[in-house]
């Protein structure tokens, strides 16, 4: 792939800026996942790997947060930009030349920034833990550049209009940058005080609120209609999603902060719209529910299906306790437990990670022809995946009841910790489980790219998944 | 332009957006930036320094470039005694707090005050500065403001150092900084929230307890008890030594990493502290086989262990 970095952009194979993130972002949800499994069991195991700095809990855990953020779910974003903008623009990428230089920067920069991080060096400030330079260079080297390339192939599109997925895209990176440069801006500039922490969670807000969710649910409403066959079910709920995602999802961001000392009319104000985000998960979820119709066997034949449906399935779940835990009625009891963190996970892990994995395997047969190397070890993929996440979330959300229930009783500290030490160690199966599963996926996209049956002119990957 | 069936979208979306980001940035700003600091933001806002995390002065958070936090109870010019009182010392070349760079982060009255009282606008770096939290009342009112007891009283700052003594010095700034590094906010959270906690974390924080204070490290995922009145609920050097270096020592029960590695290679006395023996003995009383647990070595005065307990300690 690196020698592509040179050539002439006509010079390039098309499709290969895509594959370069999709095997960028699986080595990163590999790294990811086995950093998650090794910190949940020094959260279960607290002398498991001690004397050193490096192998300590709080040196690890953000590494392991900002590898998923910006290796895994970022990537295959891009890795889907890559494809599915041309693909829907009835053209070719505007640079692929551009989309290379891009993952070939990102991998580097998130490495240096990952590393710092690893060494304790951070602005101290959740999410947005990279210190500014690093900051400066996801901003010019990462964030622009796809946004470019994006925005070139929808004005070059030989389409008149634009379909759903790519208003979500363009916006997306629109948004993700604005984001992005504002959210970070106390740092360059040196805002201290609550404006300082309000606006580390005006990012870390919106980051999910206006790049991970819709980016992932731009990606489900190209793959159902692409692989079912049939059209999405209604452009104009398309529609309704779109802009209450703009309008609703981009103004709750003070609910993360519902327990401190914010002015009330700004909690107030973050907890009804945050309620409001029911609206563009309705309309996401029912839309590409009713454009399954008559194709429901998919679900269970096609692998690309059945992560896309499943992740679809968990915006229900995500939603529902996305719109209610931030009220006040709710929050004092699950803010700050392990409740909130099953929910985090539900987003990523769950609803987010499943649209994109369907992507990754999508793209990465219809770019390179080449049929699933195997179509059970995608299956084993994706139950460990499922069955992984699974015990994660439920031991967590059990979790987070008993944090919540001795927060409010005041119960001494630790019993609660001794109650949730069976939970501790259900996630860090869990955790693992979902880290071998994808051990799983990286070799068997591997041995698709160099040994997967050619596909001839004419198919399509998902139609030749049984045949021999 | 290709966007041109989108004409009205596209100014809408524009709308939509400048919309959301006016209410939930613009305003809000200008809501808590025009918050008064209370005593508690000026005393954590002098004792931290500049800035909490990545900084020029301190790039590898090595708890380097931050004031020291001194208890007096002498006047260091005229050797007088006076009501203890708690300076902060910026040595020369040490970057100021907030307030002092933006006094308008202090606040109405606060802001005048520490100008023309406090005189901190002729504190200055390449000489260094000490500050002291005085009282004084503005329009009629009681308000705290910052004083430049160099400016007012000729404070100098080592002499203000050598006075108090390395007893009454507290590294509290970097040990701010020890505690964003080690990740200590993954786990404990610096907020005790309004609904509850009151009994046992102490009170929550108020709105203008945070001003020019950077990063504030609230922390969102509380796997441990709150911090934020730590040192007012449990001030013993001893037991928080135990419990760094080993929280299975104290807390048999508990999920907190073992810190040991922030005592360096030498303990207070300079002979290198033998972690595999320690560890040894430490497993055999962990399984029953001996009484008592070895000893935690003392820690050399510069350790990184004695920054993070300055400034656990100072969390009253």
């Amino acid at each position: 792939m690196l020698k592509y970095l040179f050539a002439k952009n006509e010079d390039i194979p098309q499709g290969s800026a895509a594959i370069f993130f999709a095997f960028s972002s699986i080595v990163w949800f590999v790294v990811g996942t086995g950093l998650g499994s090794f910190n949940a069991a020094k959260l279960a195991f607290p002398d498991f790997v001690t004397g050193s700095e490096l192998f300590s809990f709080g040196h690890m855990r953000q590494v392991h947060v900002l590898a998923v953020i910006f290796g895994w779910i970022s990537m295959a974003f891009a890795m889907a930009m890559m494809y599915i903008t041309p693909a829907l623009g009835n053209t070719k990428l505007w640079s692929e030349k551009l989309g290379i230089w891009n993952c070939f920067l990102w991998n580097i920069g998130l490495s240096l920034g990952l590393t710092l991080l690893w060494a304790g060096i951070t602005s101290g400030r959740e999410y947005s833990d990279f210190p500014w330079v690093i900051d400066l260079y996801i901003a010019a080297f990462i964030a622009l550049p796809l946004a470019i390339n994006v925005w070139m192939t929808i004005l070059k599109r030989r389409t008149q209009g634009i379909y759903t997925t790519n208003w979500f895209f363009g916006a997306g990176v629109f948004m993700v940058t604005i984001v992005f440069i504002v959210g970070n801006s106390p740092e360059w500039f040196n805002l201290t005080g609550l404006s300082e922490a309000y606006m580390t969670w005006w990012f870390a807000h919106n980051v999910l609120g206006l790049w991970i969710t819709p980016i992932a649910a731009a990606i489900a409403y190209y793959t159902v209609p692409k692989v079912t066959g049939n059209p999405l079910y209604s452009h104009r709920i398309g529609h309704l999603h779109f802009w209450s995602v703009v309008v609703f999802y981009s103004t709750p961001a003070a609910h993360h902060l519902m327990s401190a000392p914010l002015p009330e009319w700004l909690k107030s104000f973050a907890s009804v719209e945050g309620v409001l985000i029911l609206v563009p998960a309705i309309a996401f979820v029912s839309n590409l529910i009713l454009t399954m119709q008559g194709k429901w066997h998919m679900f269970v034949e096609n692998v690309e299906i059945k992560f896309t449906i499943t992740g679809v399935l968990m915006a229900i779940p995500l939603n529902m306790q996305g719109g209610f835990q931030q009220t006040r009625a709710i929050n004092w009891y699950v803010h700050g437990t392990g409740w909130i963190v099953a929910h985090a996970h539900l987003a990523l892990l769950g609803f987010s990670t499943f649209l994109e994995g369907a992507a990754v395997y999508y793209g990465i047969q219809t770019i390179l022809r080449r049929k699933l190397y195997s179509l059970a070890l995608a299956n084993f993929h994706f139950w460990f995946l499922l069955i992984g996440f699974s015990i994660y979330w439920i031991s967590m959300t059990i979790a987070g009841l008993i944090q919540g229930a001795g927060k409010i009783y005041e119960v001494p500290y630790i019993d609660v910790v001794i109650a949730e030490h069976p939970y501790m160690i259900a996630r860090w199966v869990g955790g693992t489980l979902v880290f071998t599963g994808n051990l799983v996926w990286l070799y068997n996209m591997y041995m698709t790219a160099r040994v997967g049956t050619e596909i001839p002119v004419g198919r399509l990957p998902h139609e030749m998944a049984y045949e021999r | 332009m290709a966007f041109r069936e989108y004409k009205i979208g596209a100014r809408l979306f524009g709308v939509a957006l400048g919309g959301s980001m006016i209410i939930t940035l613009y305003l809000p700003t200008i809501d808590m930036t025009s918050v008064a600091a209370t005593e508690t933001s000026l005393r954590k806002q002098l004792s931290y320094g500049r800035i909490g995390g990545f900084s020029y002065e301190d790039p590898f958070l090595l708890g380097e470039g931050k004031p020291k936090t001194v208890v007096l109870t002498e006047d260091p010019v005229t050797g007088q005694q006076i009501e203890t009182v708690e300076a902060y010392v910026y040595e020369p070349g040490i970057p100021f707090a907030g307030g002092i760079n933006h006094p308008r982060v202090l606040g109405d009255g606060i802001t005048d005050l520490s100008l023309e009282k406090g005189r901190i606008s002729e504190a200055d770096i390449s000489a260094g500065a000490v500050f002291v939290v005085s009282r004084g009342s503005y329009q009629g009112e009681t308000v705290n403001y910052i004083e430049n007891v160099t400016a007012t009283r000729g404070w100098k700052p080592e002499k203000v150092l050598s006075v108090a003594g390395d007893a009454n010095t507290s590294y509290v700034g970097s040990g701010k900084i020890m505690f964003v590094k080690e990740g200590c906010w993954w786990c404990h959270t610096l907020l005790p929230e309004q609904t509850q906690d009151w009994q046992y974390f102490g009170v929550p924080p108020r709105l203008g307890d945070f001003n020019g204070e950077s990063p504030t490290a609230f922390g969102s995922d509380r796997k441990a008890p709150d911090l934020l009145h730590v040192g007012s609920r449990n001030s013993s050097k001893e037991w928080m030594m135990m419990h760094f270096f080993n929280p299975r020592l104290v807390q048999p029960h508990s999920i907190m990493p073992r810190y040991d590695y922030m005592w360096g290679e030498k303990d207070a006395s300079g002979n290198t502290i033998d972690f595999d023996a320690w560890g040894a003995a430490y497993n055999e009383y962990a399984k029953g086989e001996s009484l008592y647990p070895p000893e935690v070595p003392e820690y050399a005065p510069n350790s990184q262990i004695r920054y993070l307990m300055d400034f656990i300690l100072s969390l009253k």
